[in-house]
């Protein structure tokens, strides 16, 4: 008996066409667009809150500001006085009580205010979807214009796990009516550092 | 079984609900044109796209290898399922063996396709599905109506008695707000207590045997990250050969979609986590049948934004269950015959074949022009033979709205492309009953846009 494998690719081997060539990705860049304040706009459009800041002093001040008290997680040793910086517990369900986490985006994209955050910066990777609150940090120079120069940069890099997240999470299931906070955060906050 | 035009009518019976749907799409198709329109290179996206993915077709059988290859390296199981029942069974053999009765499963409308919550059901299996829509659709013991929406055709005020009945919620409560924070507690609990988590997948790269996700809930990751076992399904053409390619899909996927510049979680999975499984089952049925069918192959280009629904004036007016198939709209008008020529050949019949679709796909499918081969297809096979078959009832259904079909040119030429086998021929029941149409000066969108909604 041949095995479902065999069966499907042979068949699929019949049925494709001639090899059709792979298209050139010339990659369209408007290079009048600024990108860290393009970044702003759309990711202000999107439901997020964006800061530039030029300390980690001014985001433990705005942190104070914006977050009711809570349980704060974050992978930057510079909030180590008011976020719990490593965690001990490995098991994921063990964070279901986080209010905020502070964590650091490898990179963000201006055309649609997306960040990519790759697992070893996530900490664990159920931690930027369970929080009530999601921070992340870009450096202002990590903001690259569109979704290929990100893929240009980022090449085939994926320690196992990694995402662009843009927003808070959202759902707009019910008569299109837009509400913030379905599964994932309910709020979104980027510090763009200098 | 009931076909297009009666389940269509049934849904036309409330007037202002139907006007309610028609209106609610056409916005969101205004949405979408309003993100094309701000990227000026729209239609190089489109085009790349749309080359990319024929190269994928081409060289599927090499990708599907490559991907596995690959895919197997980074620590995932890989299965290959023939049909729907392969695949359920894969996927009961999986829960079987870590002896779990229960599963949380985000949007997958491949697991629609096979049919697999019921499957489960029937070998006592609890399935909860996780999209708030879906949950929705799932609790009022229906099916999606749209691939994207899928409760687009609910009205809040039918959800709040769903929730207040399930969910505890207040009597008479129906405000998105209230009802999705509910939706939020009852559905997070389900996360933390689940041990297997089922996904769909909408690509998956050659290249680096990875797959992606994308959702705006967040609930694809809340169920897998929390989970044990993780299973995605995927249907053998959301294969694309490089990473790189991604960018291009990425960037059409959610402006088609519902006119956002992207879902607010693009999630790349790559390998389990440690002490976590990740199974992948890769699916057929039908698929590589479709692919050697010349006419019809290009559906299988498809990335299931959904524009071509919500820009349909038929799907607009009749609802996505008038189609009585798992993807509705013209797209799924394609996809349902392959599957069964007999059950859906009314399908190609409820179009007006005013090519909105083929112009607002991302991946630039011929999707009129197939709707169109397809009759012809359908004609030759038997399908369509008399007044009383289905499929004329549901041309009739169409063409009684005068509203969706005048734009379509000069009256003859109409008649000729959308019923070739009816013209000489005394059982066109069209003519015998109808003026013909004068054609609009205007172009479809602007006559359609003024008159939408007048009757
Ligand atoms: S056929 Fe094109 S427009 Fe329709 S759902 Fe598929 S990709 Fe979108």
């Amino acid at each position: 008996m041949t095995s479902s494998r065999e069966k499907i690719l042979s068949s699929v081997k019949a049925n494709q066409p001639a090899l059709k060539p792979l298209p050139q990705l010339e990659l369209p860049v408007d290079v009048n667009l600024d990108p860290v304040e393009n970044f702003t706009l759309i990711a202000t459009n999107i439901g997020s809150r964006v800061f530039p800041v030029s300390s980690f002093d001014e985001i433990k001040e705005a942190i104070a500001k914006l977050f009711l008290p809570g349980r704060i997680v974050s992978s930057f040793t510079e909030l180590a006085d008011i976020a719990e910086i490593r965690l001990t517990d490995p098991d994921p369900h063990s964070l279901n009580d986080v209010n905020l986490a502070v964590l650091q985006a490898e990179l963000g994209v201006a055309e649609n205010g997306a960040l990519w955050l790759p697992e070893d910066k996530m900490m664990q990777r159920i931690l930027p979807f369970i929080c009530q609150h999601l921070a992340l940090v870009v450096s202002k120079k990590d903001i690259v214009r569109n979704m290929h120069e990100a893929y240009q940069i980022l090449g085939n890099r994926n320690p196992g796990f990694g995402a662009f997240i843009a927003g808070p999470s959202k759902t707009a299931d019910i008569e299109q009516s837009l509400v913030l906070g379905a599964h994932g955060p309910r709020s979104m906050t980027v510090f763009l550092i200098d | 079984m009931k076909d297009h035009a009666a389940l269509s009518e049934e849904f036309n019976i409330d007037e202002p609900r139907v006007n309610w749907h028609d209106e609610t799409l056409w916005f969101i198709r205004q949405k979408r044109d309003r993100m094309a329109h701000g990227i000026p290179e729209w239609e190089w996206l489109r085009e790349t796209a749309s080359q990319i993915k024929n190269n994928v077709l081409s060289n599927l059988s090499a990708y599907l290898e490559q991907f596995e290859i690959n895919a197997l390296a980074n620590g995932i199981t890989v299965h290959w399922a023939a049909d729907a029942k392969e695949h359920n069974e894969i996927i009961h053999s999986i829960l079987k063996k870590h002896q779990v009765e229960r599963m949380v499963k985000s949007k997958s409308m491949l697991t629609e396709e096979c049919h697999l919550n019921d499957y489960l059901t029937e070998n006592g299996i609890e399935v909860i599905d996780s999209d708030l829509g879906e949950r929705i659709v799932q609790l009022g013991k229906e099916h999606p109506s749209h691939i994207v929406l899928p409760c687009i055709h609910k009205k809040k005020e039918e959800i709040g008695e769903l929730f207040h009945k399930y969910l505890g919620t207040a009597e008479g409560e129906s405000d998105p707000q209230v009802l999705t924070e509910a939706a939020r507690q009852h559905l997070r609990d389900t996360f933390l207590t689940r041990r297997v988590a089922l996904t769909g997948v909408n690509f998956a790269v050659a290249e680096t045997g990875e797959f992606v996700v994308c959702t705006n809930e967040g609930n694809a990751d809340m169920g897998v990250h929390l989970s044990e076992v993780h299973i995605a399904s995927m249907g053998i053409e959301k294969i694309i050969p490089e990473r790189k390619h991604l960018g291009v899909f990425l960037r059409l996927l959610t402006r088609s979609a519902t006119g956002q510049p992207i879902t607010t979680y693009s999630s790349h999975f790559k390998s389990p986590r440690p002490g976590q499984e990740m199974h992948i089952v890769l699916v057929d049925n039908g698929r590589s049948r479709q692919l050697g069918r010349e006419d019809f192959r290009n559906s299988l280009k498809c990335i299931r934004c959904g524009s071509c629904m919500n820009t349909c004036p038929v799907y607009r007016r009749s609802g996505g269950h008038s189609y009585h198939s798992v993807i509705s709209g013209p797209i799924g008008s394609i996809l349902a015959p392959n599957l069964d020529m007999k059950e859906f050949a009314d399908l190609p019949f409820a179009s007006t074949l005013c090519g909105s679709c083929s112009n607002v796909c991302p991946v630039k499918i011929d999707i009129h022009d197939q709707l169109y081969k397809w009759r012809q297809v359908l004609v030759k096979e038997g399908y369509v033979s008399n007044v009383k078959s289905v499929s004329i009832k549901t041309m009739t259904w169409v063409l009684s709205f005068p509203a969706l079909f005048a734009f379509a040119g000069k009256s003859g030429r109409w008649v000729m492309k959308t019923l070739p086998f009816l013209v000489n021929n005394k059982l066109n029941p069209w003519y015998k009953s109808r003026e013909m149409p004068v054609p609009p000066k205007e172009s479809f969108r602007e006559w359609y846009a003024k008159n939408r909604g007048s009757k």
